[in-house]
């Protein structure tokens, strides 16, 4: 499986009647087993991106290209559970195929074990957004969309989630689009990094990272961080660092 | 507890009207009693009681499934909103008088004329209602539905039909008191059977604890549904919501 970007151009009417343009032009590939991390700043259409390579908002100049029947597993930022159905069932909704093995694995993993039976309003936040990556990963999709799965979290409740996200990311072939504003995030789920500019995004820069996600050491880490960090700084369009 | 307090207070008051009014214009309660009981011994009340009980089925099923139907789909759709909404304007403010004597004189005095002029009555405000139901999805939980490619029975099941239960609940308990007033007035007109031609009869006479005793025990019906059926019902559908008011 492939996935092909080319948005050329979406704009947005405000209600007052106003356009404005979200994305100024991004184009991308990625092959199977893939993870791509979008990092930008807040409000630079990234989730404007994600809704329309999922194939959620047609009215856009451009192509994206996937196979039709590609299943897709969409981890949003609100967690969009059915408030009036169980764990277990918000689950079983979303991947009817899932057999009992695979979910309690995936509840394992995602200290879901006690929750089942629970309604998503008795849930925290923290734990809703497990839900939502439990079904995501339980249909087991060829294209896997994360749109800041860890954003308003606290930081150390971010960090076990995000190892979760990982462990459960190796052994999948899947592709993988992660969207974050966290460089941090970017560096550890990330096989390559695409920098984004303010509104309306245009791609800064696509950085590849060579070394596989599992072999990445500390040092490692920090060096492809601060390179990042250099490039989101010093990129072609010279601002201010505020 | 309190029903049962609020059900004693009730008839106490009755009782002490009734003997300030005289037996002639209010009946006391043992009075009424005694009336129902003989109507219930002779079968007289089951089957007026049920004569109308089937009617209020039939006339409540079909007006119920109908609006539903068409108050979803004036909610999704513009252009359906735009052309029905005059219907509905006009249906809303059609006195019920004049529909059920319209569906006699064109239909005649049959047991479909009566139905339908009743379920006419009540198709509009479930239109209403459901049209607000369908207005309030949720845009959000509609693209997690389409992204993970619900098949369409699922989504209706999980998705669509969780939110609109309380519009339906509301619809049903608003249309089922909307029927019954409706169908008395059906089966005073035009039917030979049923409370509301029973009532008919109490009237010319002035039987005033015969017209009781049949309001009464239908009310009465209409209360045990309400408990025991349209209650339960929210209260399963409901079960997923931190305790609300």
């Amino acid at each position: 499986m492939r996935l092909e970007v080319d948005i050329a151009n979406k704009t947005f009417k405000s209600a007052a009647g106003e356009q404005h343009d979200v994305v100024a032009g991004v184009t991308f590939a990625l092959g199977a087993g893939e993870a791509a991390v979008l990092v930008g700043p807040s409000g630079c259409g990234k989730s404007t991106m994600l809704r329309i390579i999922a194939g959620l908002d047609p009215d856009f100049r451009g192509r994206v290209s996937r196979p039709a029947d590609a299943r897709i597993g969409f981890v949003f930022q609100e967690p969009r559970l059915l408030p009036w159905r169980s764990v277990e069932e918000n689950v079983r909704i979303a991947a009817p195929l899932v057999d009992e093995a695979k979910l309690s694995a995936l509840f394992e993993i995602l200290e879901l074990k006690a929750h089942r039976n629970h309604f998503p309003g008795e849930l925290s936040l923290g734990l809703a957004r497990r839900v939502a990556l439990a079904r995501a990963f339980a249909v087991e999709p060829e294209l896997l969309i994360l749109d800041e799965p860890l954003a308003s979290l606290d930081a150390a409740l971010a960090g076990r989630l995000r190892d979760e996200i990982a462990m459960l990311m190796t052994g999948r072939s899947m592709i993988t689009l992660l969207v974050t504003h966290d460089v941090d995030d970017a560096v550890r789920l990330g096989d390559r990094v695409i920098l984004l500019s303010p509104r309306p995004a245009r791609i800064l820069a696509d950085l590849p990272i060579r070394t596989p996600r599992s072999a990445r050491g500390d040092a490692e880490t920090a060096a492809i961080k601060s390179e990042i960090m250099r490039r989101i700084n010093g990129g072609p369009a010279e601002q201010d660092a505020s | 507890m309190p029903r049962l307090l609020s059900f004693v207070l009730f008839v106490a008051v009755w009782w002490i009207a009734a003997l300030f009014a005289g037996d002639a214009k209010l009946p006391t309660p043992p009075t009424v009693l005694n009336v129902m009981i003989a109507e219930a011994r002779s079968g007289d009340l089951f089957f007026h009681l049920g004569a109308t009980l089937a009617r209020v089925t039939l006339a409540f099923t079909l007006a119920m499934a109908l609006g539903a139907a068409i108050g979803y789909l004036m909610g999704r759709v513009r252009l359906a909103d735009r052309l029905g909404d005059p219907w509905l304007i006009l249906l809303l403010n059609l006195p019920a008088l004049v529909v059920i004597v319209l569906a006699y004189i064109w239909a005649g005095l049959t047991e479909v004329a009566a139905i339908a002029a009743i379920a006419i009555n009540k198709l509009p405000t479930a239109v209403v209602t459901l049209r607000e139901g369908a207005r309030a999805l949720d845009a959000a939980l509609d693209e997690m539905a389409t992204a993970f490619a619900l098949p369409r029975w699922s989504r209706f099941r999980h998705v669509v039909l969780p939110q609109l239960s309380p519009y339906i609940a509301a619809a049903a308990r608003s249309g089922l008191s909307l029927v019954w007033k409706i169908v008395l007035v059906a089966e005073l007109l035009g039917r030979p059977n049923g409370v509301g031609f029973e009532i008919g009869v109490a009237f010319q006479l002035f039987d005033i604890p015969l017209l009781l005793a049949y309001s009464l025990s239908f009310a009465a019906i209409v209360l045990l549904i309400e408990t025991l059926l349209v209650q339960p019902f929210e209260a399963r559908l409901s079960r997923w919501r931190p305790r609300a008011a």
